[in-house]
C-alpha cells in the first residue's frame, strides 16, 4: 500500500483509513480461522508424534512387534512387550459391529425423516434424536455395564455380559443420532426440482428415494456414515466399560476385547512421563490417527470414483 | 422446513444455555459461603490405591470433625497413578497398596529433589474370590499360577476337579485388575512369582468391580482386598503349596503372617511431612484413624514403629522396625 493514497481511490471509497484497515484485519482474521483447522490437525499430529518418536529408535522396540504381536505387557517385571494387534482387532471388531447395526437404522431413519414423515412428527423426532446424541458417553457406559450386560447374559447364556456384542450395540446407539442428523441434512440438500422431476415422470415414492435421492445425496450420506465411524473408533469411556477390557483376539461376539482408546485411557495415568510405556501409548494414539485418516481417504477416493462414472 | 428446524434448534440451545448458566451460578454461591465461613481452609490432595480409597475417604470425613479447617480431597486410580502424581508434585499424599519402586523414588528425587517417605498405615489380605455357588474352598499358589500366569494351562474348572452346579460351559472367567493397580502388582509378585499374567483376563478398574463381577458370574475367579467381600462371593483359603495347610484371610492370619497374600498399606509423602500433612498422618496412625482401618475390614497396624522408609523393597509386616531416617509418629 502506498503511503499517499491517490485522490481517485479516496473519492470512490469515501471511507476513512481506519475503516479500510479494519476491513483488512477482519479479512485476515477470517482467512486465519479458515486455515486454522489445517494448522490444528497438523499441530496435534506433530505433538503426538513428537512424544512417541523417541521410542521408535530405542533398543528393544520393534515396529513389527508393535503392529502385529498380540502380547501387550507394558509393565512386566522381566519381559516388557508392546504388541497392539489384539487392541487394533478389538477396535475394528467393535466398530464393524456398531456400523453393521447403525448404518441401516441411521440411514433408514434419515430417509424417513426427510421424505416420509409428517412435519409436526418430524420436529418432535428431531429434538428427541438430538437429545439422544447429547447423552454423555459415560452414561452409555453405565447402560452397557448394568442393563445391557444382564440382557446379554439372559439372552445368550454367555458367562459375562461385557463383550464385543455389548460394546457394538452401545456404540451403534451412540452413532445413530450422528448418522441421522447429517444424513437428513444431506437428503434435504437435494434440490426440490429433482423430486418434482421424478414425480412428473411418474416415479413412486420408493423409486424416487432409491433412484433419485440416494444417488444425488451420496456424498453427504457417506459423510454421515464416516462421522458415525469416527465416533465409534474414537469412543473411549463407553467401550472401556462395556467391552470387558481383556487383551484378546475375539473368536465370537460374546468374547471380551480391549480397544486402542480404552487402553490409552486406562494406562496413560500410571505411565511415568518420558518412559517407554508412555511413548508407546502416544504411538498408539498415532496409530488411531492413521486408522481414521485411512478410513477418510478411502471414502474420499470411493466418492470420487463414483462421481467419475 | 429449514426455518422450522432452526427455530426448534434455537429453542433447544436457549434451554441448554439457561441450564448451563444456572448450574455454575448455584455452585458459585455455595462455595463462596463456605469460604466466608472458614477463611483459612487448607486443602490436601490425596490420590492412589483403589484398595484404600474407601478407607481414605472415611479418614478424610472423620478428620474433618477433628480439624474442621483441613479438607482432604481423595481420589483413586491405582497405586501407580497416585505415586506418579506424587512424583510430579501434584498431590500431597499418595496411597499405595504396594511398596514404592526404587525407580520411582529415583524419579522423584530427579523431578523435585526430595525423596518419598512412606508410612505403614495398615495391612490387608488379598483375598481370592469365587462365586458363592462354587464348591471350591481352598486353592494353592501353584494352582493360582497355572490359572493366571503366562504359560499356565488351566482353563476349565473341571481341570481343577471342580464341578459348578447348573453350569454347562465351565471355562474359567479370570478376573484381574488394570496394570496401574497395586493389587495387580502385588498379586503378580506374590502369587505368580513375578511371572506375567496370561492375556485374556477381564482387567477391571476397581477392587469393588472385581467382587461384583465374580458375584454375578458362577464360573469366575478374581482377587481383591478382603474388605470388599459381599454375600454373593466366597473367599478361598490359600495354601503356599499342595499339602501345606490352607489359611483363610483373617485379621489374625495377617498378624501372624500365616496368610500367604498379606500386604501392607502405605501413605507416601514427598520429603518429610510438615504442618497439616504431618498432623494428618499422625492422626491416621492414632487409635481414631486406625479404628477406621479396622471398621473397613482391614488390619490396623501394631502400636509402635509405623514408618516403612523411603526405599523399602520388601513389604514389611505391620509393626516392622522403622527405617533409620524415617520419623517416629507421635503416639
Amino acid at each position: 500500500m502506498s503511503s499517499v493514497p491517490s485522490p481517485i481511490r479516496i473519492a470512490r471509497a469515501e471511507r476513512s483509513r481506519a475503516a479500510v484497515l479494519a476491513e483488512k484485519a477482519l479479512e485476515a482474521l477470517i482467512r486465519l480461522s479458515g486455515v486454522s483447522a489445517i494448522l490444528f490437525v497438523a499441530a496435534i499430529f506433530f505433538f503426538v508424534l513428537k512424544e512417541a518418536a523417541p521410542v521408535l529408535f530405542s533398543e528393544g522396540f520393534s515396529l513389527g512387534q508393535f503392529l502385529f504381536s498380540t502380547e501387550w505387557y507394558p509393565t512386566s517385571a522381566n519381559n516388557v512387550r508392546y504388541g497392539t494387534f489384539a487392541l487394533t482387532v478389538g477396535t475394528l471388531s467393535v466398530t464393524a459391529l456398531a456400523m453393521l447395526i447403525a448404518v441401516p437404522f441411521g440411514l433408514g431413519a434419515a430417509i424417513y425423516l426427510s421424505e416420509f414423515c409428517k412435519p409436526r412428527l418430524r420436529e418432535t423426532l428431531k429434538v428427541v434424536i438430538e437429545l439422544l446424541s447429547a447423552i454423555p458417553s459415560v452414561v452409555w457406559g453405565f447402560v452397557g455395564l448394568t442393563v445391557m450386560s444382564k440382557l446379554i447374559v439372559n439372552a445368550t447364556g454367555a458367562p459375562v455380559g461385557v463383550n464385543v456384542l455389548n460394546g457394538g450395540i452401545i456404540l451403534a446407539l451412540m452413532s445413530v443420532p450422528v448418522i441421522v442428523s447429517i444424513g437428513e441434512d444431506a437428503l434435504k440438500a437435494v434440490p426440490d426440482s429433482f423430486r418434482e422431476a421424478g414425480v412428473a415422470l411418474g416415479a413412486t415414492r420408493w423409486q424416487l428415494v432409491y433412484r433419485v435421492l440416494l444417488p444425488a445425496a451420496r456424498n453427504g450420506l457417506l459423510a454421515a456414515v464416516l462421522l458415525g465411524v469416527g465416533r465409534a473408533v474414537g469412543e473411549t469411556m463407553a467401550v472401556l466399560m462395556a467391552t470387558g477390557h481383556a487383551v484378546h483376539i475375539p473368536g465370537s461376539l460374546l468374547d471380551s476385547v480391549r480397544t486402542l482408546t480404552a487402553n490409552i485411557a486406562a494406562e496413560l495415568g500410571e505411565a511415568p512421563s518420558g518412559s517407554d510405556h508412555y511413548r508407546v501409548l502416544f504411538l498408539t494414539g498415532t496409530l488411531l490417527f492413521l486408522i481414521t485418516l485411512v478410513v477418510n481417504l478411502t471414502a474420499d477416493f470411493v466418492v470420487r470414483g463414483i462421481r467419475r462414472k | 422446513m429449514a426455518r422450522l428446524r432452526s427455530r426448534a434448534q434455537l429453542r433447544m440451545s436457549a434451554l441448554f444455555l439457561a441450564a448451563t448458566l444456572a448450574v455454575p451460578a448455584c455452585g458459585g454461591g455455595g462455595s463462596k459461603e463456605a469460604k466466608d465461613a472458614k477463611p483459612s481452609n487448607t486443602v490436601l490432595q490425596n490420590k492412589g490405591s483403589d484398595t484404600m480409597v474407601n478407607v481414605a475417604q472415611v479418614w478424610a470425613e472423620e478428620y474433618r470433625k477433628v480439624a474442621p479447617n483441613v479438607e482432604v480431597e481423595v481420589s483413586g486410580g491405582g497405586s501407580g497413578v497416585g505415586i506418579a502424581a506424587l512424583l510430579k508434585g501434584a498431590v500431597d499424599l499418595a496411597n499405595a497398596s504396594r511398596d514404592i519402586k526404587p525407580s520411582e523414588a529415583e524419579q522423584a528425587s530427579k523431578n523435585t529433589g526430595k525423596s518419598p517417605v512412606g508410612f505403614n498405615v495398615g495391612a490387608d489380605a488379598l483375598a481370592v474370590y469365587v462365586h458363592k455357588d462354587n464348591p471350591m474352598s481352598e486353592i494353592t499358589l501353584v494352582q493360582l499360577t497355572d490359572l493366571y500366569a503366562e504359560g499356565g494351562k488351566v482353563t476349565r474348572w473341571s481341570e481343577l476337579g471342580i464341578t459348578i452346579p447348573g453350569v454347562k460351559d465351565d471355562t474359567i472367567v479370570r478376573v484381574s485388575r488394570q496394570s496401574s493397580s497395586g493389587t495387580y502388582e502385588f498379586f503378580r509378585e506374590h502369587a505368580l512369582g513375578n511371572r506375567d499374567f496370561r492375556l485374556g483376563s477381564r482387567d477391571l478398574n476397581g477392587s469393588k468391580e472385581v467382587v461384583e463381577l465374580v458375584g454375578t458370574t458362577p464360573t469366575a475367579i478374581g482377587y481383591s482386598g478382603m474388605g470388599y467381600a459381599t454375600a454373593d462371593v466366597k473367599m478361598l483359603k490359600v495354601a503356599p503349596k499342595a499339602g501345606a495347610p490352607a489359611v483363610a484371610p483373617t485379621i489374625a492370619a495377617v498378624h501372624d503372617k500365616s496368610y500367604p497374600l498379606a500386604r501392607s498399606l502405605h501413605v507416601y509423602t514427598l520429603g518429610q511431612p510438615e504442618g497439616a500433612v504431618k498432623a494428618y498422618i499422625d492422626w491416621i496412625l492414632s487409635p481414631a484413624g486406625q479404628k477406621v482401618v479396622e471398621d473397613a475390614g482391614y488390619v490396623p497396624v501394631a502400636a509402635a514403629g509405623n514408618a516403612t522408609g523411603a526405599l523399602a523393597t520388601e513389604a514389611p509386616a505391620p509393626g516392622a522396625p522403622p527405617a533409620p531416617a524415617a520419623p517416629q509418629p507421635k503416639p
